[in-house]
């Protein structure tokens, strides 16, 4: 393999992993806010329980997503030297504000914010909580800037040639919003509530499932289910707003999201589907003209399609774009149908009620993972063969000083250090969830148990 | 060129980089100098204290290499992408350790067993040595200068390059440099009989760090010639290596006379200081070339444009008293000594 697709895999692999944890963090972020407002306007112990106790698990995403997004900075440079000439100008000073604006902040604020609980007044350490939320905000704001702008570059022109050809800023607010960072923001951003969303809801199920902490893990769904719900709502319209951008600044993108080949002309929706790239054909269930009338609210609007770029223009991998695209949305569309009916079951007085339901909510927290992940997968891999669109090829951004065995030898540490993390983390969040919000070890009520225990183990 | 206050806008840029690098190399060498200390405490203990003095600040530490690092890319990219490229074997081991020692941080406190422990102990000390020896490593190459061919195109080949004889010895003074600035902030952070021994490890420390730096500097002077061009042509200059040798004969002097909070200020002045003798040596270079000085890589065919130095420059002028405030304000609440507590690790 050569140095190109070792670094992509690389890059890949490193930054699908780093995508797990920050969205956790900005997603639990948000629910510790809210119960530690809720503990110190009311004064329930119960809120300020259940923000200790997610703050333990808020730790442990934070710490793993500051140790692997140093290495993404980094890659940036081993990797990927001849874009981060290019880029470095427009790219570096959303970083670097990323750095000083959001970073120092939350990391500053973290201290306080996990080992303050007795050390600082409780309003204090809310502004602490808060402080941290906002500066995982901000992180993304500047993070998702970057790449929006290499999906639809604006507010620079280019210097020099060849290898020393580079974008330089010349309006750097027309950067910030170029067109499709706010679309993409708030999309990221509903992505990673519902990621801690639903993994809040999930161990909360569970409790309720197993009989532990059964009162106040009622309160944390509740709480929780209500955000839950309005940003899986939310998601919809940033997701279609954000594919309304695409429509205009990524006609190929999105023409491969939905397996649209004609040049112009009307472009089905489909619900799912398979694309033959040889035959230009997609099999699938479809509604006939669907995508245009998302885009025009006419059938017959036509769309533009493959056919209408250069082969070396086109992504290649259309049918993993095809398909990433459907998964994301057909979860987006589940997650809507699972809130709203248990909701439903809320409002009717049964929420607690159904087993399954709870189950289906203990292993609903991986699909806001999965859907985050294909998510961005349909957006780097649509943006392909460019690393910035229309300006930089992927295939001219690799660094040349650099060789395939080395490349291959950081991959397989990379391999085996990140496989170690992960098991840390697995290890690690269920130490925690066992262990829950606080001791139960004297309040177990559960039938028979400890008459269980007395005749298995003799005392 | 376009100037502020008398200086042009990659000097400014220089001058910020700097600074952050030093602030880094402060604050996270002292939690890689306390690491690389860790098993020469033998008592659980006392492990256990040492560990939970770095425990609330090491990944705040850590922010200031992404700033630092972001601060480099944005404002010299062509550097950040030549450097980074071209010692890319050191740059990924310096990952993987960072990830590594993180890893043992969080896991060693998780189980009892011995062997557990022992495990994370060695993990956590051995890459913290790492990460120091790597980061001096890293110095060393670019001090001496790496074989840039035109369009800034590393020539060099090979995996292990990056280690020749120079960069060693710059690895092994910023391990010992690190390794006495850590002692005194455990010293700082301990007591009782811990306390003791940690004295006791501060002299060995200090006594690594002068024959490492006194051999560092021999070979500077004798082997990279190049480096001492700037003292030569302006001799005012000279008043920095003599503050730096002043400020390190303060470090013993104030740890015999137990006034450790005025010893960590001069070892960490002295880390300052140490990086501005860099900095003077190199500017306005920023990579030399041994190839073919035309290309070197200096702050000026490596800088930003102007615009976007201009608009970074704004950003740390609002945003650095901000950084400073809220770092001065979690070192005053978790000043003192070690507590453990049931949030420790």
């Amino acid at each position: 393999m050569d140095v190109e697709i070792l670094s992509r895999i690389q890059f890949a692999f490193t930054i699908a992993f780093h995508y797990i944890y920050p969205p956790l963090s900005i997603g639990i972020g948000l629910v510790m806010v809210v119960f530690e407002s809720l503990y110190i306007r009311t004064k329930n112990q119960e809120y300020h329980t259940l923000a200790k106790f997610w703050t333990k698990i808020f730790a442990l995403t934070f710490g793993i997503g500051v140790v692997t997004g140093i290495v993404m900075e980094f890659e940036f440079g081993t990797n990927w030297a001849v874009y981060s000439r290019y880029v470095g100008d427009i790219f570096g000073s959303a970083l670097a504000a990323e750095g000083i604006f959001a970073f120092a902040l939350e990391s500053g604020f973290l201290g306080v914010l996990i080992f303050g609980w007795n050390r600082v007044k409780s309003w204090v350490h809310l502004v602490s909580t808060i402080g941290v939320f906002l500066g995982s905000m901000f992180s993304a704001i500047w993070i998702v800037v970057a790449n929006s702008w290499q999906q639809t570059p604006a507010g620079y022109h280019i210097v020099g040639e060849g290898l020393e050809a580079r974008a330089e800023i010349t309006d750097f607010w027309a950067m910030v919003f170029n067109p499709s960072s706010v679309d993409r923001i708030l999309h990221v951003w509903l992505g990673a509530f519902l990621a801690g969303t639903f993994l809040i809801l999930s161990v909360h199920a569970y409790y309720i499932l197993r009989g532990r902490f059964v009162h106040i893990s009622q309160k944390a769904f509740k709480i929780t289910l209500i955000v839950a719900t309005v940003f899986s709502l939310g998601q919809l319209m940033t997701g279609h707003s954000s594919a309304e951008g695409v429509a205009v600044n990524q006609p190929a993108k999105l023409a491969t999201m939905e397996g649209h080949f004609e040049a112009s002309g009307p472009a089905d929706m489909y619900l799912f589907g398979w694309v033959d790239k040889e035959e230009q054909k997609v099999t699938g269930l479809k509604i006939p003209g669907g995508l245009s009338f998302l885009l025009d609210y006419d059938f017959d609007a036509p769309v533009t399609g493959l056919n209408a770029f250069a082969e070396e223009d086109r992504p290649s991998q259309i049918n993993a774009v095809f398909q990433f695209y459907h998964i994301m949305v057909a979860i987006g569309m589940f997650l809507i149908l699972l809130t709203l009916y248990a909701c439903y079951l809320w409002w009717r007085g049964k929420l607690f009620d159904k087993r399954w339901l709870l189950w289906t909510f203990v292993f609903t927290a991986l699909l806001p993972q999965i859907a985050n992940q294909v998510g961005w997968f349909t957006a780097e891999m649509g943006r392909q063969p460019w690393v910035v669109y229309g300006l930089l090829r992927t295939s001219e951004a690799f660094s040349q000083a650099v060789s395939a065995n080395q490349v291959l030898f950081s991959l397989i540490l990379f391999m085996f250090v990140y496989t170690l993390l992960f098991l840390l983390f697995v290890y690690l969040l269920n130490k925690k969830i066992k262990h829950g919000p606080y001791d139960d070890s004297d309040e177990d009520d559960r039938p028979l148990t400890k008459e269980i225990t007395q005749i298995v183990t003799g005392n | 060129m376009e100037t502020f206050l008398g200086l042009d806008y990659p000097t400014w840029w220089f001058l910020v980089v700097g600074g952050l690098f030093s602030g880094y190399a402060i604050l996270d060498g002292f939690d890689f100098g306390a690491g690389a200390w860790h098993l020469f405490l033998k008592k659980e203990q006392s492990r256990r204290i040492a560990l939970n003095a770095v425990g609330p600040v090491w990944d705040g530490n850590e922010v200031w290499l992404v700033i630092g690092g972001g601060a480099l890319f944005a404002g010299f990219p062509v550097m950040y992408a030549t450097l980074f490229s071209s010692l890319y074997i050191p740059f990924m081991l310096f990952l993987v350790c960072i990830i590594f020692r993180a890893i043992s941080i969080e896991f060693r406190g998780k189980e009892e067993m011995k062997w557990w422990r022992k495990t994370w102990d060695i993990g956590y000390s051995v890459s913290s040595i790492l990460l120091a020896f790597l980061l001096g490593v890293v110095l060393g190459n670019v001090l001496q200068g790496i074989a840039l061919g035109p369009d800034y195109q590393y020539q060099g080949s090979g995996f292990f390059e990056f280690l020749n004889p120079y960069a060693i010895l710059t690895g092994l003074t910023t391990l010992s440099l690190f390794m006495a600035h850590g002692a005194i902030y455990l010293l700082l952070k301990t007591e009782g009989r811990l306390f003791a021994k940690l004295t006791f490890l501060l002299k060995k420390g200090m006594i690594f760090f002068m024959v490492s730096f006194a051999v560092t500097t021999l070979y500077t002077l004798l082997y990279i010639p190049h480096l001492s061009d700037a003292f030569r042509s302006d001799p005012v200059l000279f008043a920095v290596p003599l503050a730096t040798f002043l400020s390190i004969a303060n470090v013993p002097r104030l740890a015999n006379k137990r006034s450790y909070k005025w010893a960590f200020f001069f070892s960490s002045l002295t880390i300052s200081f140490l990086l501005a003798l860099v900095a003077i040596e190199l500017y306005p270079t920023l990579l030399f070339s041994t190839l073919d000085p035309a290309h070197s890589i200096d702050i000026y065919n490596a800088a930003a444009s102007t615009k976007s130095l201009k608009i970074m420059l704004t950003m740390v002028a609002i945003g650095g008293p901000l950084v400073l405030g809220y770092t001065f304000f979690v070192y005053r609440t978790f000043r003192g000594k070690v507590q453990l507590d049931e949030t420790s690790y």
